[in-house]
């Protein structure tokens, strides 16, 4: 069973076709690394899945299911959560706050609801233990590392018991040690059977964890296959064009 | 005793005892500051440890008080309110020309905080809805409000407030248990704050917006929302101050106020408000309020022109700031 489904998924912005009729699978646990050069229609295909715009024409199906996303909100309901590049993440806050941001339990005290922190704590300090991350709840997100400040927000995906996380350039712009402990994170949730669609323009980093790279080139779906039966040399390829077609 | 975990001792070096993370803390060395400067004026003055000076002086600040928790709530969201001193004079004119035409107090109140809670909205929803900066929108209500307090009154002073004339001024003006009523109010409405800014929902999502507005909005906070409540609450803390300075004075002229912005924005970020959003707290509204007016106490007490007091507060502000900065760097 799929738990995304893509079929023949269009999207026009007017004179220009961002997307033309891309069809594709994902498993539970499966990891995509989603690749193509600047322009290819990687953040439109995103968005479409995320719900931020509707296809101009095909269907997306959650768990064999057909579904219409009008926002993101429906999106998220129907267990599709992001992971923005700059991670929406408020420095300021600690890293239990953060996970909880927006959805923050609150118990009932005669009146008035206040907000819950021993829940949110534990809870917290629950979904890091479950990524294996050295982050801890109470400290503030305004000192963590770059890996840290991923798992706080990939930690967020959990909550919600989220299928399918879009991860968008996870990996730029942060140290080497920090990739590691990054593309970590993306296996630990594909122990736990979420899909991973990994948009990334880092060759190494996809190859590392993906267990199928799908490269977009102006619109269009050229490759869908394992990674293990690709290469770096082979993707190029495909992404600028020197290779028509896998 | 178990022995501790990594986890635990890890923690504890990150968390540090009560005392590291007093220490830490910018107001705590604001609250010091004040507190030195109280013992050195009772030593070297004869008059300021007297009951008189010291209720004048617990009196005065705690209006700067009450609206810089307004303000810290402002600045907390990555906003500024400069409107406060106007809405603080159309609060009073309000109480005052219902009063005076013969209702009651209640009514009088009740109006004057619903026209402060009006003034709010009309920021909030510029600042949130129509998308414009907070230092314009709020710049231009502080003309509108004023302009709005002298048309209300036709710009005479109000000092006969009708039937309810005695207890106004017993509100504002009197006290309880030694404790002037100003004072009083301005503990519950911290607290109440405090408890607001740590425990409610409405506290965390603020200061979110204040951290990064960008995040609040992905993560489905309701963030216009919450910037008008937040303008709402600092023109409430501003009527409500309004109110219990008509009946200090027991009269009201329409330049009531005036240039009370730039005070108590002064007291909020000497306080601990981070101007750039994300940072503040009650209590840090209140210890800075109280050592603007300590300084400002101070000069008169030891006989040095007022003019110099703006040369003193403004210092504090830069060194609080700059002390601030200072501590952050080394961390």
């Amino acid at each position: 069973m799929n738990v995304l489904e893509l079929k023949n998924i269009s999207k026009r912005y007017g004179a220009i076709q961002a997307l033309n009729n891309v069809s594709l699978a994902i498993a539970p646990g499966e990891v995509v690394g989603l690749m193509g050069d600047n322009g290819a229609g990687k953040s439109t295909l995103v968005k479409v899945i995320a719900g931020n715009f509707a296809p101009t024409s095909g269907d997306i199906l959650i768990s064999e299911q057909k579904a219409e996303f009008q926002k993101p909100l429906d999106a998220q309901k129907a267990g599709i959560e992001v992971v923005y590049q700059d991670l929406a993440i408020c420095n300021n806050l600690s890293a239990a706050s953060n996970v909880f941001l927006g959805r923050e339990p609150t118990r009932r005290i005669g009146p008035v609801k206040v907000v819950d922190y021993a829940f949110m704590r534990s809870k917290s300090a629950e979904l890091f233990a479950r990524l294996k991350s050295e982050t801890r709840p109470r400290d503030l997100v305004h000192k963590m590392s770059g890996g840290q400040r991923q798992a706080v927000a990939i930690a967020r995906t959990l909550l919600s018991d989220a299928k399918i996380v879009l991860m968008d350039e996870p990996t730029a712009a942060i140290s080497v040690r920090q990739v590691a402990e990054v593309l970590n994170l993306i296996r630990q949730l594909s122990d736990q059977g979420i899909a991973v669609v990994l948009i990334s323009h880092r060759m190494p980093d996809v190859f590392e964890v993906a267990d199928k790279v799908v490269v977009l080139r102006r619109g269009e779906l050229v490759a869908d296959k394992k990674a293990a039966q690709s290469s770096p040399e082979e993707i190029t390829g495909l992404i600028t064009g020197a290779i028509e077609h896998a | 005793m178990a022995t501790p975990t990594l986890a635990e001792v890890i923690d504890r070096s990150q968390h540090h005892g009560l005392i590291a993370r007093i220490t830490s803390q910018q107001i705590f060395w604001v609250f010091l500051a004040a507190v030195i400067a109280c013992l050195a004026l009772s030593i070297l003055t004869d008059s300021f440890a007297t009951e008189r000076n010291l209720f004048n002086v617990t009196r005065n600040f705690a209006f700067v008080g009450i609206i810089a928790l307004g303000m810290t709530a402002v600045i907390a969201s990555g906003g500024i309110d400069l409107s406060v001193g106007s809405t603080l004079v159309i609060s009073a004119m309000t109480v005052s020309v219902i009063m005076s035409a013969g209702m009651p107090f209640w009514v009088g109140c009740i109006a004057a905080l619903s026209i402060s809670l009006l003034v709010g909205a009309v920021n909030g929803v510029l600042i949130a809805y129509a998308g414009m900066p907070p230092f314009v929108v709020t710049l231009g209500m502080l003309s509108v409000a004023r302009s709005l307090a002298m048309v209300l009154s036709d710009n005479k002073m109000i000092y006969e407030f009708g039937p309810d004339h005695d207890f106004l001024l017993w509100l504002g003006g009197g006290s309880t248990l030694g404790l002037p009523h100003p004072l009083i109010i301005m503990v519950i409405l911290a607290c109440l704050t405090a408890f607001a800014f740590r425990h409610l929902r409405w506290g965390q999502h603020l200061f979110a917006i204040g951290g990064n507005e960008n995040a609040a909005v992905l993560t489905g906070i309701p963030v216009a929302r919450i910037k008008v409540s937040v303008y709402m609450f600092s023109a409430l803390m501003a009527g409500i101050t309004g109110v219990l300075e008509v009946g200090w004075l027991g009269g009201v002229t329409t330049n009531l106020g005036q240039a009370m912005e730039l005070t108590v924005i002064a007291a909020a970020v000497i306080g601990g408000a981070n101007l750039a959003g994300g940072g503040g707290t009650a209590f840090g509204a209140v210890v800075g309020a109280l050592l603007i007016e300590v300084i400002r106490n101070s000069l008169i007490l030891l006989g040095i022109s007022t003019f110099w007091q703006g040369t003193f507060v403004g210092s504090f502000i830069v060194v609080a700031v700059a002390f601030d900065r200072f501590r952050q760097r080394k961390s």
